[in-house]
């Protein structure tokens, strides 16, 4: 399978996925979706800017934390509607990332440096959301429960299983349409080589830029989503640590770089925690053992992630043929 | 949306079955004559027992399944012909979205109700999924007031909120000052920073001054905090003749111990919630940072045997008899008496058993449970006072086994 | 209003903390100098070095700081291992499988932890427990004292074996040219794993320090290794003494900010400096130029 059979594969699932509520019912089904559609959209926010420009980001709850903050403090505290308030999170994303790209591109951090610049800025977030009166500090901030279109809340849970969807497959066709651009071009020449690129007349700062305010704004789409979802919000759930974990361990899985790399990856992860819950039963915390040890099988035996695994087949089949 | 193609719902559903075998297998002697048995109750049981809330979890995991194992040995559920009740565990991990994600498996394994989450931010998520199904929903723990009242009539809390424990709190903090003299007019605050914390404290913030008590300071923590010595340097130059303390189990402990080592001895320790004011734990590991430590918590009757014979069981399992622990247990028993109450494991029948509830078998100092809005209105904490190496209850004076001994003794 | 007896005071105790914070990330940050991988474990086997720590104390009435002698071979031994048998091969040369395997690991050790030593918080009583020292006008506990000296002492041999013996020679070598070092017949894979395991030991030094006057439970490491992820960084990746110095300073920040900024806000004061520091001095503050 080359990227580009990837990419299709991954559109025709998800064209596959979206009428699946209504030919199964079942809520675990619904929510599994939901989730993976989720996972998938952060992963490839998370992709776009470390899969395919190599910048490492270890701060990504940054953008999904200030997305979800902004939605519920405009609906709160401003009497802003939901839908209104979904376009702002997006918006708040591409600000956040403005300041993290500036702060950290301007004076050309990279590496290990940039992804704990990030991690730093996501905490300070974090910090803050804890402290101020607007977010409600550390009691969090609960949205009133009402279902309707115009708020943003589906009583059918499926609503919200299309929302994600959308998302998903709205993340996966701007990642197609930046790999397939000159800025996705770039990218990768940066990613291998920043010296070459910028040698070769391509800009860094601003192809970094660019990167980073496309995946901020995604980011945040997921942070607002999660809002609209589950209706709470605490400091922990929107900058910790472990949303950061989650948006870079998909695309890794997956396959960096690759636009079906987030959704193959974040599939896998949610069925691999499913399926160890199953199998560890009751006792406490082997299922996250279980989770661990596969997902330290899967880096040994699939080091280049699933797209890794198509690539190598793919090249098997024609050197057969 | 509960009605659907039942060939495909089936396996789904064999799937969680086996899951819940395999899972209950272990807890629950299976009867050996099937048939002869009426179907079991499936109960969901949700608790965070992996990740950072892990071991109150856990602790409520063990009470409810206690529970369900003295219910079943006394002959199950009667008005059902003595149908068993059977555990359907899971685990939030300590966060919303996998609790919600636990709910929609418990629905589809058929159970008759979910019994959780402890925690606040995963019972807003699990009572919220819950009720798309109309699954009746006991909160145990969490302590958040936005949990009931938000129009979810699948969810019931029988032991109070942050609101009524903080009121209830203050008034019998006045009371006490007052018997003993007046010895208190100044009060540190010392609260961690989730909602719990942060909650309880703005209310005491607002309350205490016009009880005729001075707030000289309130200090928030982060959870962890490793290390007091800021809060407690403050404290002693601060001298305030109250600590408030409400926090987490390990930064009270923390807290406690660094005050002994910088010699600060105020004329009393009065925790609202506090996480190891009244934990037989805190007190068999450090009875000395722990004498006459006053709170007011979550506590049971200590006049009712079944609550003594409780902590015997508990302790006999080498486990200790905390709060989470019995406030699970009653949570399932709760239960267990609406499903007679409605003699039928039908979850509207059980909501509307629980919604009009006036059950008095249990032994929290509650009274007969009586339900507006989700929230039982008798809950309400005690006031303890660690004495003698043991818990007391010091108030109000219809529990008390002890004297308040307050002011504490300067050592 | 802040009493200047208090601010020295808090100042003292965050030098306490920091050098135990030091002696974390020294250990990190070697691993980062000679492997260049971000070890997410780090916390998970502080936290199973601090089990160590009390299982010895508690079954065998073993002095937390007597147990350094049986808990640094074993720790080194352990390090040793996971690094040649399961984070190697499992991470290869991809930068981003090794922190995913690290990651993996952290998982299975903490929830390892859960399922053997439940979620119970632990701590130990000594006699020395609250033993105070007049430092001046502050009073440090005497294990905080004991924490600082230990640290220091630590930190010197740790640089000792670096600067001055063949392992560390032949580590050196392999952290600045991989291929010159193997060309040089030096085991390049044997070299890597001892330095995690010095790494890992270095661990079990802070954990026989922290556990008389801290606690352990299965979350313990979380706490630890963000902060000490922040020192290696702020120091100067895989530079000693900048994580030697960085962890002092994040000590004494983290207590002074806190005093000032209120205990939760304060941790602000970390990431503040911490993104200062990258911003105008990118290479961290005794990094060598990028």
């Amino acid at each position: 399978m080359n990227p580009a059979q990837g990419e299709r594969a991954a559109l025709v699932f998800l064209v596959l996925a979206a009428p699946l509520p209504w030919l199964v019912d079942s809520g675990t089904l619904v929510h599994f979706g939901i989730m993976v559609f989720q996972a998938a959209t952060l992963g490839q926010a998370w992709n776009i800017l470390g899969g395919m420009g190599g910048q490492f980001s270890f701060g990504h709850a940054a953008f999904f934390g200030a997305g979800a903050y902004t939605t519920a403090i405009l609906q709160l505290r401003f009497g802003v509607d939901a839908w209104s308030g979904f376009f702002a999170a997006i918006l708040a994303g591409a600000v956040v990332a403005l300041v993290i790209g500036l702060a950290s591109f301007r004076f050309g951090l990279r590496g290990s440096y940039f992804a704990l610049v990030t991690l730093a800025f996501a905490e300070v977030l974090r910090i803050l959301a804890n402290t101020l009166e607007i977010t409600g500090a550390g009691v969090g901030l609960l949205l009133p429960l009402a279902p309707g279109l115009e708020r943003l809340q589906f009583a059918d849970r499926r609503g919200y299983y299309l929302l994600a969807l959308f998302l998903c497959a709205a993340s996966l066709l701007v990642a197609r349409a930046v790999a397939g651009s000159r800025l996705g071009a770039r990218l990768v020449a940066v990613r291998e080589n920043e010296e070459a690129a910028s040698a070769l007349g391509v800009d860094p700062f601003a192809v970094k830029m660019r990167a980073i305010l496309l995946s901020g704004a995604m980011a945040a789409s997921v942070g607002a989503f999660y809002v609209q979802y589950f209706l709470y919000l605490d400091p922990h759930i929107a900058f910790g640590p472990q949303v950061s974990v989650e948006a870079l361990l998909g695309p890794i899985v997956g396959g960096p770089g690759t636009v079906a790399g987030p959704l193959a990856g974040a599939f896998l992860l949610q069925l691999l925690g499913e399926a160890s819950r199953a199998l560890a039963g009751g006792a406490t915390g082997a299922n996250l053992v279980v989770y661990g040890i596969v997902l330290i099988l899967i880096v040994r035996f699939l080091p280049g992630g699933l797209a890794g695994l198509a690539r190598a087949r793919a090249e098997r089949a024609g050197a057969g043929s | 949306m509960t009605t659907g193609d039942r060939s495909v719902r089936e396996g789904w559903r064999r799937r969680a079955l086996l899951a819940t075998a395999a899972s209950g297998a272990g807890l629950l002697a299976a009867p050996a004559v099937l048939r002869a048995q009426p179907a079991a109750v499936k109960i969901g049981l949700l608790h965070p027992v992996t990740g950072f809330l892990a071991f109150s979890g856990q602790q409520c995991r063990e009470g409810a399944l206690l529970a369900i194992e003295s219910i079943n040995a006394t002959g199950g559920i009667r008005a059902l012909g003595g149908a068993k009740l059977e555990p359907v565990l899971g685990d939030a991990q300590s966060k919303p979205e996998i609790g919600a994600a636990e709910v929609e498996k418990m629905n589809e394994s058929g159970v008759a109700a979910i019994v959780g989450a402890y925690s606040s931010a995963i019972s807003l998520a699990t009572t919220q999924s819950a009720a798309r199904y109309g699954i009746p929903h006991i909160v145990d723990v969490g302590v958040s007031d936005q949990i009931v009242g938000r129009g979810l009539t699948n969810t019931f809390r029988f032991c109070p909120g942050y609101g009524v424990i903080t009121e209830i709190a203050i008034a019998n903090l006045v009371a006490l000052n007052e018997a003993a003299g007046k010895p208190a007019r100044s009060v540190m605050i010392v609260h961690e920073e989730s909602l719990f914390g942060t909650g309880t404290a703005q209310l005491l913030q607002k309350e205490l001054p016009t009880r005729g008590f001075e707030v000289l300071e309130v200090v928030k923590h982060a959870n962890p905090t490793r290390d007091f010595t800021n809060i407690v340097l403050k404290m002693k130059s601060l001298d305030p003749d109250l600590v408030i303390p409400a926090n987490y189990y390990n930064e009270y402990v923390l807290l406690a111990r660094t005050m002994r080592q910088q010699g600060v001895r105020p004329k009393g320790i009065y925790s609202v919630l506090g996480g190891a004011a009244s934990s037989f734990k805190f007190v068999a590991e450090f009875p000395d940072d722990a004498a006459y430590i006053m709170d007011c918590n979550h506590w049971y009757d200590p006049r009712k045997p079944a609550a003594l014979e409780l902590r015997r069981k508990v302790e006999a399992k080498g486990l200790y008899y905390t709060y989470e622990v019995f406030l699970a247990h009653e949570a399932v028993r709760l239960l267990a008496d609406a499903l007679e109450r409605a003699g039928s494991a039908n979850r509207e029948r059980i909501v509307e058993a629980l919604a009009t509830s006036d059950w008095d078998g249990h032994f929290l100092p509650y009274g007969p449970t009586r339900f507006v809005n989700g929230q039982n209105q008798g809950a309400r904490p005690l006031n303890t006072q660690v004495l003698g190496r043991n818990i007391e209850v010091i108030f109000p004076r219809e529990f008390a086994t002890a004297q308040p001994v307050f002011p504490m003794p300067r050592a | 209003m802040v009493d200047p007896s208090i601010v020295a005071a808090s100042a003292l105790h965050g030098l306490a903390t920091g050098a135990v914070y030091a002696l974390v990330a020294l250990g990190l940050s070697l691993v980062y100098g000679v492997l260049h991988i971000v070890n997410f474990a780090h916390g998970s086997l502080l936290m199973l070095a601090l089990y160590g720590v009390y299982f010895l104390h508690e079954r065998l009435g073993l002095d937390p700081y007597l147990a350094l002698p049986v808990l640094l071979p074993v720790a080194g031994l352990a390090g040793y291992a996971l690094h040649r048998w399961v984070i190697a091969p499992a991470g290869g040369a991809r930068d981003e499988n090794v922190l995913l395997v690290t990651l993996g690991l952290a998982l299975v050790l903490e929830n390892l932890a859960l399922v053997a030593f439940r979620s119970d918080t632990r701590t130990i009583e000594t006699a020395y427990s609250f033993s105070m020292v007049a430092l001046g006008p502050a009073l440090l506990p005497l294990p905080k004292l004991v924490a600082l000296l230990g640290s220091l002492v630590a930190t010197l041999v740790l640089w000792a074996i670096v600067q001055k013996t063949d392992l560390g020679r032949a580590i050196r070598a392999v952290a600045r040219e991989r291929e010159a070092a193997r060309l040089v017949g030096i085991d390049t894979r044997h070299a890597f794993a001892l330095a995690f395991a010095i790494g890992t030991a270095s661990s079990a030094v802070a954990a026989c320090l922290l556990l008389p006057s801290y606690y352990v439970s299965p979350q313990v490491g979380h706490g630890f290794v963000l902060i000490a992820f922040t020192i290696v960084v702020l120091g100067g990746m895989g530079s000693f003494w900048g994580a030697f110095w960085g962890g002092l300073l994040i000590g004494v920040v983290e207590s002074l900010g806190g005093l000032f900024l209120g205990e939760s806000l304060g941790q602000i004061g970390i990431f503040a400096i911490f993104i200062a520091v990258l911003l105008f001095r990118p290479t961290g503050l005794l990094g060598r130029p990028l």
